[in-house]
C-alpha cells in the first residue's frame, strides 16, 4: 500500500485534484500560435478529444487490517468494497490537436493533471471517457522505473536501453554516446546508489533520450543537472523537433519552457484555462 | 468505463465523429487511438521481440535482489535447505512422515526444490503487476513481459539449486541413471506450467490487491496438498483411511504431479507412470495457452491503478 501511494504521488503531484468549482474552459482548441523557433508543418501528430482520465486511488490501510489474511478474505467472500478507495477525475474534458514540429509547454499548478494528460497520450492510461489520437508511439521520456539503484550504471544503460525497446545492435552502437552524454566518465562501473542526484538525473535523461521518438514527452526531465548540462538537453529537444517530432514538455521552471516551445498550454483543476503563444499564456499564468 | 473491444472502440468513434470533428480530423490524417489491445498473435510476436529485455530485467533483479546481503547468492540455496532441515525433524521424525519412504531426506527435498519453484513463480507473479506500476505507467511493452521475466529469475535460482539437489541425492546414497535425462524434460515442463500460472496470478493480482495477503494461505494449502514431506498415498488413505478418491485429485494436482515425477527419477528409478506424467503434460500446455490468453485479454487495463 505505501508503494502505492508513492506511486501515486510520484504520477500525481501532491494535491489530489478534487471536483471543484469549474473554472473557464478555454472553448476551442486555437490552431497553433506561430512560435519563436519554426512554424508547425500543419499534419497532426496528436489529437486528444474530450479527455476524460478518472484515477482510482487507494489510501493506506488503517492499522488493524494489516497482514490479516482473514480479514482480506472474509472481505473478498462479502464482497465488500475497499473502504479507503477513490476516485480522482484528473483530467476533465482536454481537446486540442499537435502537430508536427510543434514543442508544447504543459503548465499548471501541482495536481492539475499535466502528468496524467502526457500519460494518457503516451498511451499509458487509458481514457474514462474522449480519446487520444496518435500518429505512431508517443514515449514518455521516463526511463527510470525501469533502473534499479543497485546496479551499475553500465548494467542500467542497458537494462534502460531494452526496456525502451532497442535491438542489442542499437545498444552497443549508443553506449558510448550515452555515457559521453551523460558525462558521468568513470562512474558508469558503479552503482546508481552512489551517484550524486545530478548525475543521476543526467544519466536517466541521456539513456531515455538516446532513442528516436515521434512523439516525446518529458515530465520535469530538465529540473536537475547543472547549467551545462541543461544546455545540452535543451539542445537535444531541438533535435528532436528538428526531425519532424512533436515535443511535449512540462516543467515548473518557466523559463526553460520559454526557450524550448512554440506554443504552451495552461491547465487549471484537469482542463485547458489557456492555450496559445508562450509569452502570452506565461504573462496569464504568471499574473494569476 | 474499461477500454473496449477494438470494434466498439471503432463504432463510438464513428458515432462520435457525426458531432465531433476532432474524431474526424483524426481519422483523416490517418491517426491511431492512442490504447488498442493488439491481436493475439501480434501481441505473442511483440513479446517475442522484447526477449532481451524480459532477459536483462530477470538477471538484473536476480543481481540486485542480493546486493545488500552479506552471502548473497548463497540464500537461495540455504533457505530451502533451512525449511527442509525444519520438515526434517517436525514431520519427518516427530509426526513420522519418514516411516516407511525409501531415502526421507532425497525424498524430501526433491519435494521442496520443485515445490519452492512453483511456489515462487506464483507468489513473483501475482506481485508483477501490482508492483511495478510507475514501469507500467512510463514505458511501453507488452505488459506479459513482466510476469515472463518474474518467471525466468525464479528459473536462474532454480538452476542453482537444482544442483545442490542432484548434489544431496548423491550423497544420500542414490547413484546416477539413464533416467536422469528426464530431468530437463520435467523442468521446461513446469517451467511452461509456471509462466502459465505466473501470467494468471499476474492479473488476479493487479485487480485484487488483496491477493498478496491471501496468497500465504494458499501457498500454505498448496504445500500440504502437494505430498511435499509425506507419502500422499500412505498418509491419505493408509493413515487417514480416506477414501481413494482423494489421494488421487491429490496426485492430480500439478505441483505433486511434477515432484512425483522427479521422485521417479532421482530416487525409484523408473519410467512414470500415466497417473503421473499425463497431469504433468497437461497442466503444462493449458497453463501455458490459458495463461498468455487470460493475461493478454486485459492488456491494455493494466497500470489504471
Amino acid at each position: 500500500m505505501a508503494e502505492l501511494t508513492k506511486e501515486l504521488s510520484q504520477v500525481k503531484g501532491e494535491e489530489p485534484a478534487v471536483r471543484g468549482k469549474d473554472v473557464r474552459v478555454h472553448p476551442n482548441p486555437e490552431p497553433p500560435a506561430k512560435g519563436p523557433l519554426d512554424a508547425p508543418t500543419g499534419t497532426p501528430t496528436v489529437i486528444v478529444d474530450d479527455l476524460h482520465i478518472v484515477y482510482r486511488v487507494y489510501g493506506a490501510a488503517s492499522e488493524n487490517e494489516k497482514g490479516n489474511a482473514v480479514n482480506a478474505l472474509t472481505r473478498i467472500l462479502k464482497r465488500q468494497g475497499r473502504p479507503q478507495m477513490k476516485e480522482v477525475h484528473a483530467v476533465k474534458g482536454v481537446s486540442f490537436v499537435a502537430y508536427h514540429g510543434d514543442a508544447i509547454g504543459v503548465v499548471g499548478r501541482n495536481g492539475s493533471g499535466k502528468s496524467t494528460l502526457l500519460r494518457a497520450i503516451a498511451g499509458l492510461l487509458p481514457p474514462h471517457e474522449g480519446a487520444v489520437y496518435t500518429d505512431g508511439q508517443p514515449s514518455l521520456l521516463g526511463v527510470n522505473a525501469a533502473l534499479m539503484r543497485e546496479l551499475t550504471g553500465e548494467r542500467n544503460i542497458v537494462l534502460g536501453c531494452y526496456a525502451m525497446g532497442m535491438t542489442p545492435a542499437e545498444v552497443r552502437e549508443k553506449y558510448q554516446e550515452i555515457v559521453d552524454f551523460s558525462g558521468i566518465d568513470e562512474f558508469v562501473q558503479l552503482p546508481m546508489s552512489t551517484y550524486s542526484s545530478g548525475m543521476g538525473a543526467r544519466l536517466r535523461f541521456a539513456i531515455s533520450s538516446a532513442k528516436t521518438h515521434d512523439v516525446l514527452l518529458i515530465d520535469e526531465a530538465l529540473a536537475t543537472g547543472d547549467r551545462e548540462f541543461r544546455k545540452k538537453s535543451e539542445q537535444r529537444i531541438r533535435q528532436i523537433r528538428e526531425s519532424a517530432g512533436t515535443v511535449f514538455l512540462v516543467a515548473h521552471d518557466l523559463k526553460v519552457i520559454e526557450q524550448t516551445c512554440n506554443r504552451v498550454i495552461w491547465l487549471h483543476k484537469g482542463k485547458i484555462k489557456m492555450d496559445g503563444d508562450p509569452k502570452e499564456v506565461l504573462a496569464a499564468y504568471t499574473k494569476g | 468505463m474499461s477500454q473496449p473491444e477494438s470494434a466498439v472502440a471503432d463504432a463510438q468513434a464513428g458515432g462520435r465523429s457525426a458531432q465531433e470533428p476532432l474524431a474526424k480530423l483524426a481519422q483523416r490524417y490517418g491517426l491511431r487511438r492512442a490504447i488498442a489491445r493488439p491481436r493475439f498473435h501480434v501481441y505473442l510476436r511483440q513479446l517475442v521481440e522484447r526477449r532481451h529485455f524480459i532477459l536483462t530485467y530477470a538477471t538484473s533483479r536476480n543481481v540486485s535482489k542480493y546486493s545488500s546481503s552479506a552471502l548473497g547468492q548463497l540464500w537461495q540455496v540455504l533457505t530451502p535447505l533451512l525449511n527442509a532441515a525444519i520438515y526434517y525433524v517436525m514431520f519427518g521424525i516427530v509426526l513420522g512422515g519418514r516411516d516407511g519412504v525409501v531415502n526421507y531426506p532425497a525424498f524430501l527435498l526433491t519435494g521442496i526444490f520443485v515445490f519452492t519453484y512453483t511456489q515462487r513463480s506464483f507468489t513473483a507473479g501475482a506481485k508483477s503487476i501490482s508492483g511495478n506500476l510507475s514501469l507500467i505507467r512510463a514505458l511501453h511493452f507488452p505488459r506479459a513481459a513482466l510476469p515472463l521475466a518474474y518467471t525466468i529469475q525464479e528459473l536462474q535460482q532454480l538452476a542453482i539449486s537444482m544442483g545442490v539437489l542432484v548434489l544431496i541425492v548423491l550423497i544420500t546414497g542414490e547413484v546416477p541413471t539413464w533416467y536422469w535425462l528426464m530431468i530437463p524434460v520435467v523442468l521446461v515442463l513446469q517451467t511452461m506450467f509456471n509462466i502459465g500460472a505466473g501470467l494468471v496470478m499476474a492479473r488476479m493480482g493487479a485487480s485484487m490487491r488483496d491477493l498478496n495477503q491471501l496468497l500465504p494461505f494458499i501457498t500454505r494449502t498448496w504445500l500440504y496438498a502437494s505430498g511435499v514431506f509425506f507419502s500422499i498415498q500412505d498418509k491419505v488413505v493408509g493413515s487417514a483411511e480416506l477414501p481413494q478418491w482423494v489421494a488421487t485429485a491429490m496426485y492430480l494436482n500439478p505441483a505433486a504431479a511434477y515432484i512425483e515425477w522427479m521422485r521417479d527419477i532421482l530416487i525409484y528409478k523408473h519410467i512414470p507412470p500415466a497417473m503421473v506424467w499425463a497431469p504433468c503434460v497437461f497442466w503444462a500446455v493449458f497453463a501455458l495457452g490459458f495463461g498468455f490468453w487470460y493475461f493478454w485479454r486485459a492488456e491494455e487495463r493494466y497500470g489504471r491503478g
